[in-house]
């Protein structure tokens, strides 16, 4: 029978009686763990930046630019060519199945005004379906209606960044706007969405009409011209699906012979973000398993440790078996001892792990997440240190002969 | 039935090339009770035979029944048990445990059984108390004489109630007063609980103690007489 109470009051007493050198083996296994939780706390909270900007972006989202043109030779690049039409993107939105909203886009730089203040902004025509494909909602007034788009009325929604330098703490709606001296009433607000994962600012924008912006504000040569169409597929299951029926949408209303080349570009910009992210989760486990070989010297660290403890206490445990400390006994003690160690540097160094990367957030920027997971995962993994490494000296000790013991100096 | 009975104990050690017979044939028998000084130079064998009976070494051939319990047979952890149970050890070095409390070296051998934590003190402190070492429970060995160094092992001895104490050299450290001490409080527990004592001396005053002294040379017994106690 082995006294549980008796062998955990037994191994304290021979840590707290050797302080200085328990605490240095901790130390490694501190420094281990702390290494391992602000590392995936790194990594966690890149994916997690990623993830976010992703779906600020808005999810399962395609880009349809139109082709290139050719010039004498030359091919000038994607959206040079005007060949896509508002109508277009009506078509695919009835048409396709797998697409759920769709926005044709014309935009441009432009200089706006409100009073003494003026702001130059990215202003885009398009359709009610912007919100939808975007995920994007408005945090006061409407969004556009179909008579706003048949009309081609002179109102606008505004982005939070305009709203701040047009009209600083002022509320914005139904105040009039000029847009390239276009007078506008603004008759909506989007909530804030922050940075896009290339740095833009996504809340620097006004959103007008598609039919008031090319009557008005861009003036084409082809009635009905769009710069892009925005789509939103059902699901992500249903990305490349929605790809192939606009292509094949597109083709058809083009009228573009079975030989000749596509006069568009369809672009899926999810499935472009999802490598981003998957690559970062791959960055992620690397970081962790590099500061899991910390932890790994942390542990050999402990058997060093008990190994020297073994040898150093060779009479006391000749003592112990003198008096009955049977095999069990002998190991028992010392795997708790290394166990104690192990486990109490593994809750320090989680401690240190979550101060470590708020101090990486605060002082670097770095947004960091210490997941439940991360926290288990260290906490069972030193533990798991502890009993490897804290067998063998064990194990040692326990096949001591009692009389070589006894005599040991 | 005897406490201790030795068949043709042997013990052979490999010291290089040519094996050296620490015990080569010994038989004896130990009754209950009695008070034994084991005799002899050293290398006679007086040690080896103490650390075999004391279940502390295993012996190359031979028999050997303790309390009827034929040890020879017996594996690491059975020993560790009959040690526990049946033996307590006074050792010259004392062997207690560094800066560790009297009390809780008394303890000791009562964490290797089923002893609770309440029994094992109330115990270990009448032990203490028995052997005059009350208010010293708390102290260190180091902060011990000797004299209280060995009371403190020989309370770890008793404190199980074991029939056998095994005393290799118990006063080889000690100044000659305390030695008289250790050795009338010895006789006391021989004579009032019975406890049989078995102790390894070179010294003729100790070994005058015993009721029955055993000479050994070069691995035998070569004398064991029976002496009137003055």
């Amino acid at each position: 029978m082995i006294n549980i109470p008796s062998t955990l009051k037994i191994s304290f007493r021979a840590l707290r009686v050797n302080k200085m050198r328990s605490a240095l083996t901790m130390l490694g296994i501190i420094i281990g763990v702390g290494a391992v939780i602000t590392m995936l706390a790194v990594g966690t909270g890149a994916s997690e930046r990623i993830s976010k900007q992703i779906a600020s972006v808005g999810s399962n989202l395609i880009i349809i630019l139109p082709g290139s043109t050719t010039s004498g030779g030359l091919r000038m690049g994607a959206g040079t060519q005007q060949t896509l039409k508002k109508e277009d993107a009506e078509a695919i939105l009835k048409e396709c199945p797998a697409v759920s909203d769709v926005a044709p886009v014309l935009n441009g730089a432009a200089q706006v005004i409100y009073g003494n203040q003026n702001w130059s902004t990215g202003v885009y025509g398009t359709t009610s379906g912007i919100l939808a494909v975007r995920d994007w909602s408005l945090i006061s007034g409407r969004p556009f209606t179909e008579q706003d788009i048949r009309n081609a009325t002179k109102v606008a929604i505004v982005g939070q960044t305009v709203a701040d330098y047009l009209f600083g703490g002022m509320e914005p709606i139904n105040q009039i706007i000029r847009i390239k001296k276009v007078p506008f009433t603004v008759i909506g607000i989007l909530e804030k969405k922050g940075q896009s994962p290339i740095g833009q600012d996504q809340d620097d924008v006004i959103y007008i009409p598609v039919s008031t912006a090319q009557k008005k504000i861009f003036g084409t040569h082809f009635p009905g011209m769009v710069r892009s169409i925005m789509v939103k597929a059902k699901s992500t299951e249903d990305l490349s699906a929605a790809e192939s029926q606009i292509t094949e949408l597109l083709r058809q209303r083009h009228r573009i012979g079975p030989r000749q080349e596509n006069d568009f570009t369809v672009r899926n910009l999810t499935s472009i973000m999802q490598v981003a992210e998957q690559s970062t989760k791959v960055m992620t486990l690397l970081l962790g398993a590099i500061a899991s070989v910390s932890l790994l010297v942390g542990g050999i660290g402990i058997m060093n440790i008990m190994l020297v403890s073994v040898t150093e206490r060779t009479k006391e445990i000749g003592i112990r078996m003198s008096v009955g400390a049977k095999t069990w006994d002998i190991r028992l003690q010392f795997i708790v001892e290394a166990l104690t160690l192990s486990l109490v540097g593994g809750v320090i160094g989680i401690i240190a792990g979550i101060a470590g990367s708020q101090l990486l957030t605060a002082l670097a920027g770095w947004s960091t997440i210490v997941s439940p997971l991360s926290v288990i995962l260290a906490f069972g993994f030193s533990g798991m240190v502890g009993i490897f490494f804290g067998f063998y000296p064990a194990y040692k000790a326990s096949l001591l002969s009692p009389i070589d013991a006894l005599r040991y100096e | 039935m005897a406490l201790i009975e030795t068949r043709e104990l042997e013990k052979i050690y490999e010291l290089g090339d040519s094996p050296v017979h620490a015990l080569d044939g010994v038989s004896l028998s130990i009754d209950h009770g009695e008070f034994v000084a084991i005799m002899g130079p050293s290398g006679s064998g007086k040690s080896t035979f103490m650390n075999l009976i004391g279940c502390l070494d295993e012996p190359t051939k031979g028999g050997y029944l303790l309390d009827g319990i034929d040890v020879s047979k017996l594996n690491r952890d059975e020993l560790a048990e009959i040690r526990n149970k049946k033996i307590g050890f006074v050792f010259q070095g004392f062997n207690l445990l560094p800066r560790t409390s009297a009390l809780e070296n008394v303890e000791l051998p009562m964490l290797y059984n089923d002893t609770t934590s309440g029994k094992r003190r109330e115990r270990a402190l009448t032990a203490l108390k028995a052997l005059g070492l009350e208010g010293r429970e708390h102290h260190h060995p180091n902060q011990l004489s000797g004299g209280q160094q060995q009371r403190v092992a020989i309370a770890r001895a008793l404190v199980n109630d074991a029939p056998l104490i095994l005393a290799d050299e118990p006063t080889g450290n000690l100044d000659t007063k305390t030695s008289i001490e250790i050795m009338e409080l010895l006789v006391r527990l021989n004579q009032e609980s019975n406890i049989t004592m078995i102790l390894v001396t070179h010294d003729p005053d100790i070994a005058s103690y015993s009721s029955r002294i055993i000479r050994f040379l070069d691995g035998r017994v070569i004398r064991d007489e029976n002496v009137r106690k003055t």
